[in-house]
């Protein structure tokens, strides 16, 4: 126990002496919090559109008004016809253009029909996408209005509900993104480079020709990376309840029961890489190659799993991270249970408990 | 004597009256193969109780593997050897516990002070915090290092991180201590004080096991063996290997010995 406290108190000065590696674990996760939830927004906010006004009454005149009033979007420019959308797209002054069709009121009254287009730059197809969702929602909005006056035999009601995230806010996705994506680096790949640094320095050699079991060593070097890891957790969620205003609506015991799970299976696949290794480069290229890119591509957290070719999904069922995304996902956003995330629990349970075995087997065989 | 040796005469001397019969290494048909390469290939040897053995042999020759299996880092492919009375194969622990061991590269924490270092070996190898205390005051003196006791080892000169890594091993006062080149790199003062120390630790009853590219540092062993190929090529007191080689120095001998190697490193 006494050899253990000294290795721990080694560890910990390790880490606290190592100013700029520090700066970068603690400064890292808020750095790509805001990063994530201010530049790299997805939602539509105070976009610019064009308009086409061919009919120039006063239903069109309103609609414009609603456009430009809501927070979505900024009314600035008005076209004569539609060919002139292509340059704005090019030139970028517009995310899209809606054309009122002549005699739009008349239309509207006498035949009880109207059209509107909407065309929007799908370059970038998620926000392309929203744009043109949000501005039909307006027009629904001004259609329903009109009906309430009116009233009709038959109509259907349509209504799309956006459960858990009514306001399509980025940060719902990104900050469980964030914390499994600072995890595995910390937790997987500090602990890698961190103990072969060990052998490269040749102090490895020392601590393996003394009494003392390598077990030790390696747990006493997984706790200070833990620490951090949890601090990091707890800083996310702080950051994100506050200023992002994420919600935390499941069980905050069993989000951090989780995250425990996690690092622990991090810390097995840096242990792995570590016991595979011999070079502090080694190592950080297996962690980046090995683990970051997976890790983005295959959570689910920039692409969609279920849109992938099958030959991609199936690797991703490989990749830890995608479990955990999911059940961060389900705890923090939708409220869920463990009943709901037992599966994904007991793969990544299961997942542990190999890669731990394979990493205590090649540690065996390289003394 | 050579003449570096008049001047510590009196550790010298005491080093020499504790030589005994009984042997601390036994080592039988020793071998360790690497895939198709054989680094140590059957190497049978004894080191005596007390003793300063001088383990020579150029580079790839197999001296660091043969160390590693006798320290209990690395097992045989086959052979038998005996380190303090303890089976290498089974009862590496046994032999961990009693022996010291300074590698060839410096290997203490840069990111730790010179006092952080002594304090973490001295526990791992059990020391109380009252004798620890004790020795790290004793040895910040004799080492002349009371000034640096709060500097980081990493702003130490190489000399200074040597020594130290010495004293290091020798903290817990092993039986025996295997030194991997302990003087590489180091220039000829440092070096000197380092063999001072070296037979400071032998009057004391340490044995010690080196290995060295300095052939006037051979010199100072009791015996030397010269490996080649992975094989012992010559065993014996430096005067007899002199005599055996006609050779006027143990530069010669090593040369000559050297020239039959099939990697010829010369």
């Amino acid at each position: 126990m006494k050899v253990f406290l000294a290795f721990l108190k080694k560890e910990f000065r390790h880490v606290l002496r190592d100013r700029r590696s520090l700066a970068v674990l603690i400064g890292m996760p808020i750095v790509m919090l805001l990063m994530y939830g201010f530049a790299l927004s997805t939602e539509v906010k105070n976009s610019r559109i064009a308009i086409v006004d061919l009919s120039k009454d006063e239903v069109t005149r309103t609609l414009i008004q609603r456009l430009d009033a809501s927070r979505y979007f900024t009314v600035t420019e008005y076209l004569d016809n539609p060919e002139g959308a292509d340059l704005l797209f090019r030139q970028g002054k517009a995310r899209a253009v809606v054309v009122f069709q002549e005699g739009f009121q008349k239309s509207l009254l006498h035949t009880n029909t109207a059209s509107v287009q909407i065309i929007a730059d799908a370059s970038d197809t998620n926000t392309g996408n929203t744009v043109a969702f949000y501005i039909s929602s307006i027009i629904r909005a001004y259609q329903d209005e009109l009906l309430t006056h009116q009233k009709l035999p038959y109509r259907i009601q349509m209504e799309a509900q956006l459960a858990y995230n009514p306001q399509l806010k980025s940060a719902f996705n990104f900050v469980p993104g964030v914390m499994v994506l600072i995890l595995i680096l910390l937790c997987s790949m500090l602990t890698a480079v961190a103990i072969v640094r060990e052998k490269e320095t040749g102090t490895m050699e020392l601590i393996l020709v003394s009494p003392v079991r390598p077990w030790m060593m390696i747990v006493a070097k997984a706790i200070p990376f833990l620490l951090v890891g949890l601090i990091n957790v707890a800083m996310i969620l702080l950051i994100s309840y506050t200023v992002l205003g994420l919600p935390m609506r499941g069980n905050l015991l069993l989000l951090v029961a989780e995250c425990g799970l996690f690092v622990l299976l991090a810390l097995s696949l840096g242990l792995l890489i570590s016991t595979r290794t011999d070079s502090q480069q080694t190592a950080l290229f297996i962690s980046l190659v090995g683990l970051m890119l997976p890790s983005l591509v295959f959570s689910g957290f920039m692409f969609p799993l279920e849109n992938m070719p099958l030959p991609l999904q199936y690797i991703s069922k490989i990749v830890p991270t995608r479990y955990f995304f999911n059940i961060l996902k389900s705890v923090m956003i939708k409220g869920l249970g463990f009943s709901q995330v037992w599966k994904d629990t007991l793969v990544m349970a299961g997942m542990t408990v190999f890669l731990l075995g394979m990493a205590v087997r090649s540690f065996k065989m390289r003394l | 004597m050579p003449q570096i040796l008049k001047t510590f005469s009196l550790n010298y001397c005491a080093h020499k009256t504790k030589i005994q019969m009984s042997n601390i290494i036994e080592a039988t048909q020793l071998t360790r193969v690497f895939g198709k390469f054989t680094a140590v290939d059957h190497i049978s040897f004894s080191v005596k109780t007390g003793e300063i053995f001088g383990f020579l042999g150029a580079n790839g020759a197999g001296k660091s593997t043969a160390m590693k299996m006798l320290s209990g880092l690395l097992l045989p492919s086959s052979g038998k050897a005996q380190v303090l009375g303890f089976d290498v194969y089974t009862q590496s622990e046994e032999i961990k516990k009693r022996i010291g061991y300074m590698s060839q590269r410096f290997s203490l924490y840069e990111d730790l002070t010179v006092e952080e270092n002594i304090h973490l070996f001295g526990s791992i190898y059990g020391l109380s915090k009252a004798i620890l205390k004790e020795k790290t005051d004793a040895l910040l003196v004799q080492l002349e290092f009371v000034d640096q006791r709060k500097t980081l080892v990493s702003n130490l000169p190489l000399g200074w991180k040597q020594k130290l890594s010495f004293s290091v091993a020798m903290l817990h006062e092993p039986q025996l201590v295997f030194l991997d080149e302990p003087t590489g790199g180091v220039d000829p003062i440092t070096r000197r004080q380092f063999w001072e120390m070296i037979y400071a630790a032998s009057a004391k009853g340490a044995t010690l096991f080196v290995t060295t590219h300095y052939m006037d540092e051979a010199e100072y062993c009791d015996r030397v063996s010269i490996m080649v190929d992975g094989r012992i090529a010559a065993l014996d007191t430096p005067k007899a290997l002199k005599t055996q080689f006609e050779a006027d120095d143990m530069n010669e001998v090593f040369l000559k010995l050297a020239a039959t190697s099939n990697l010829k490193i010369i």
